[in-house]
């Protein structure tokens, strides 16, 4: 038998910090104390606290080790595997608000407290390559179910009563959407998950393939029967490696378990899953050049109606879902809409997976009731800015989206909410700001990324995006003045109107949001041209109070292009603005608050 | 897989395998493995326990841990129900570790003759 489990995350962050050597060591370290009998060590999917990776859970113990490393593994199999003794200087803590205390039990650790997990929760619990670590967990049971117990229409209409929304961006009804393409007549239709999350900073959807293949894929084949389909297909950035493995994996042993294919469970029903590489284009997540991509065309959107409802892909019917609404599918199956709609809000029911990153000090991946306030999000869960830093804003929706304040922090978290505040909820990315950031700098990267990613079938977001960013450019390097600002305003405003698709429509709104709410950062850089925030280079001056200057000479020392000259102890020291490249180094460095920045 | 009915029972087997990761085993089960109890023979009683366990089937996790307190009477094994009702057996030997599997985890009956209260007196 085996006693103890620890399950290592294998996620793609604590992959990438040596996850998979620190399991090749506790594998060599229990033969070491022959207890390979004994305790099982389990590759797993994320735990979400990224921040701390690499991650290990030990069962039955429910203790979390973090920043657990190749050479603690020895320390880890002797004191704890062996003689029962959890390495306390591993564990995870938190402080208790009230007695000061150090609280280990993970129900409490504020990160998970207010956390509640429904399309992550089997992420970091099975093993996501062993479908029968799935099966355990219900795997399979809510296809069962549908399959034997409920009639096409049921489950649609389980679907829409749940109120569940799309999780991709759009929030559509799901339900609503699957009725669509059930009511059309053809012989053969498509379920299709979109798994391209090109968001920049979002990794929800990856996360929850890494973890749980088979949540998704189960969900697929629920679609596939209350739509009346037999093919499906996952698109998927080819730049998800593990995600990709992972779904292969999961397919094949599906397959070889009969619950993929011909007459599965016995019940005549049919369905296949492939699996689709997209190259990372941004618009490939857009429904329409989704489709043409998966045709082996080149990815580009093209004008709705007809949805791929009614002709989707290779003309037919088609329904295509974001990777997390497929997530919840079999949870609403099994455990009713009256469950789902227990959580969240009226309008918005459930919970939403969010991506924290930026100036936070939990960077990771978070799941919660729709409802939860974005204070509670940022300060509870993600811990507030590092470093003592006051927090500016938050941006939600990537680069369709826009930025969130101080005074939108009582806010509850749901689709209708943050539109209402002049963002979105997009697909789940939150990446917080803090004084450091210039919020012009913050508009200029969403822009640039957005020029990268036009696919330029439509004139307004192939050339109306570059002039923005240009303007933006302008901002940032000192050319602006007011007309810039205005013409940034129009130029906005009459992309949205006019270009193609969602990409389009929405690129300008991380600028508009930002002048909006930051108005006077704009103003400083177009008209005083200063950056506030001391970000933007060719605005920046940097010059040594001579009053302060104690002659030391450590600015000098730092400099690395030697634009500071001066005697130790005899002249004050001086910077040459010609050769100055505003790096700030001597600003860290000086130990007076000699230099000044402005 | 033919039918739902082969899905459930393949999942009630596999259950069993990751039971201990829910906490919804029967009973939990400690052994006193510091300085003391390692010296006095714990390793081969948790072998015992686990060997037992395993044949048997019993829905129970059984775990290590540091010093009890009562070095004397090592090795200790500690049994908690789902209600965290402990009772705690002293001077165990694999013989006697297998004999508690078999009533007290298998059963449900308390072997009174092994408790830290029938020993002491
Ligand atoms: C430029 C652009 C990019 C998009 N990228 C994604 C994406 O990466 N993942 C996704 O699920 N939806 C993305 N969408 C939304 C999809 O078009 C579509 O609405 C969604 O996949 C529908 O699924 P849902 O209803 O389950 O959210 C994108 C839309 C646009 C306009």
């Amino acid at each position: 038998m085996e006693r103890l489990h620890a399950l290592v995350c294998a996620g793609t962050g604590c992959t990438s910090s040596q996850s998979a050597l620190i399991i090749e060591r506790l594998n060599e370290e229990l033969v070491k104390f022959n207890l390979q009998d004994e305790v099982k060590i389990v590759k797993t999917g994320c735990f979400g606290l990224c921040q701390k990776g690499p991650i290990m859970a030990i069962y039955p113990d429910k203790i979390f080790y973090c920043h657990v490393s190749v050479d603690d593994v020895p320390e880890i199999v002797s004191e704890h595997f062996y003689k029962g003794r959890p390495v306390k200087r591993l564990e995870l803590s938190d402080i208790d608000e009230i007695t000061k205390e150090k609280i280990f039990e993970i129900s409490k650790i504020r990160f998970y407290a207010k956390q509640k997990r429904v399309a992550l929760r089997n992420c970091g619990v099975i093993n996501p390559e062993d479908i029968n670590e799935y099966i355990a967990k219900d795997g399979y049971q809510a296809l069962g179910k549908v399959l034997t117990q409920m009639t096409s229409q049921a489950v649609i209409d389980e679907i829409k009563r749940s109120g569940l929304r799309g999780r991709g961006g759009g929030g559509f009804p799901t339900g609503i959407k699957w009725q669509f393409a059930a009511d059309q007549t053809s012989d053969e239709k498509y379920v299709i998950c979109n798994a391209d999350e090109g968001d920049p900073g979002a990794f929800m959807d990856r996360s929850i393939l890494e973890g749980d293949p088979h949540a998704v894929l189960e969900a697929m084949a629920i679609a596939g029967y209350a739509i009346g389909a037999k093919h499906g297909y996952v698109y998927i950035r080819a730049e998800y490696p593990i995600a990709v493995e992972r779904l292969k994996i999961a397919i094949k042993q599906a397959e070889k378990l009969g619950l993929f294919g011909k007459d599965i469970l016995g019940t005549g029903f049919e369905f296949n899953v492939e699996i689709r590489l997209g190259a990372g284009a941004f618009v490939c997540g857009e429904e329409t050049a989704l489709i043409m991509s998966i045709e082996g065309k080149r990815g580009m959107p093209n004008p709705k109606p007809p949805f791929p409802a009614i002709k989707g892909v290779w003309g037919k019917p088609t329904i295509i879902n974001n990777v997390e609404t497929f997530a919840n599918i079999t949870q609403i199956i099994i455990n009713g809409a009256d469950w789902f709609r227990s959580m969240g809000t009226n309008k918005s029911p459930g919970t939403k997976v969010f991506a924290l990153g930026g100036k936070i000090v939990n960077t990771g991946l978070v799941e919660i009731p729709m409802g939860t306030t974005l204070r509670e999000v940022i300060y509870e869960i993600g811990g507030g800015c590092p470093n003592n830093k006051n927090f500016k804003a938050v941006q939600t929706g990537g680069p369709s989206g826009g930025c969130l304040t101080e005074k939108d922090l009582n806010t509850p978290i749901d689709f209708d909410n943050l539109t209402a505040l002049g963002s979105m909820m997009g697909s789940g990315g939150m990446i917080v700001v803090d004084e450091d950031n210039c919020m012009v700098d913050v508009a200029r990267f969403y822009m640039e990324f957005i020029c990268d990613e036009s696919c330029g079938k439509c004139t307004p977001c192939r050339i109306g995006t570059k002039r923005m960013l240009e303007l933006l450019t302008d901002l940032c390097e000192g050319r602006g003045s007011l007309a810039t600002l205005d013409e940034l305003e129009s130029l906005g405003n009459s992309i949205k109107e006019t270009a193609l698709c969602g990409l389009g429509q929405t690129a300008p709104n991380p600028v508009l949001s930002t002048m909006r709410l930051f108005k006077d950062e704009y103003l400083a850089h177009a008209v005083d041209h200063k950056c506030p925030a001391g970000v933007c280079k060719n605005l920046l001056t940097y010059s040594i109070d001579p009053l302060k200057c104690k002659k030391c000479s450590l600015c000098a020392k730092n400099c690395p292009v030697d634009a500071i000259s001066g005697e130790v102890g005899k002249t004050v020291f001086t910077i040459d603005a010609a050769k100055c490249i505003k790096c700030g180094a001597c600003l860290t460095n000086c130990r007076f608050n000699a230099v000044i920045r402005g | 897989m033919k039918s739902l009915a082969e899905l459930e029972k393949l999942r009630d087997i596999t259950k069993k395998k990751i039971e201990l990761r829910d906490g919804d085993c029967d009973y939990r089960i400690v052994v006193g493995m510091a300085t003391c109890g390692i010296a006095a023979g714990a390793r081969p009683v948790l072998n015992a326990l686990i060997a037992e366990a395993t044949e048997a089937e019993y829905s129970c996790t059984i775990a290590q841990t540091g010093c009890i307190g009562m070095c004397t009477l090592e090795p200790l094994v500690e049994v908690f129900d789902k209600n965290g009702n402990k009772t705690t057996y002293v001077l165990i030997n694999p013989e006697k570790a297998v004999e508690i599997m078999r009533e007290h985890i298998g059963k449900g009956n308390i072997v009174e003759k092994y408790t830290v209260g029938s020993v002491k007196r």
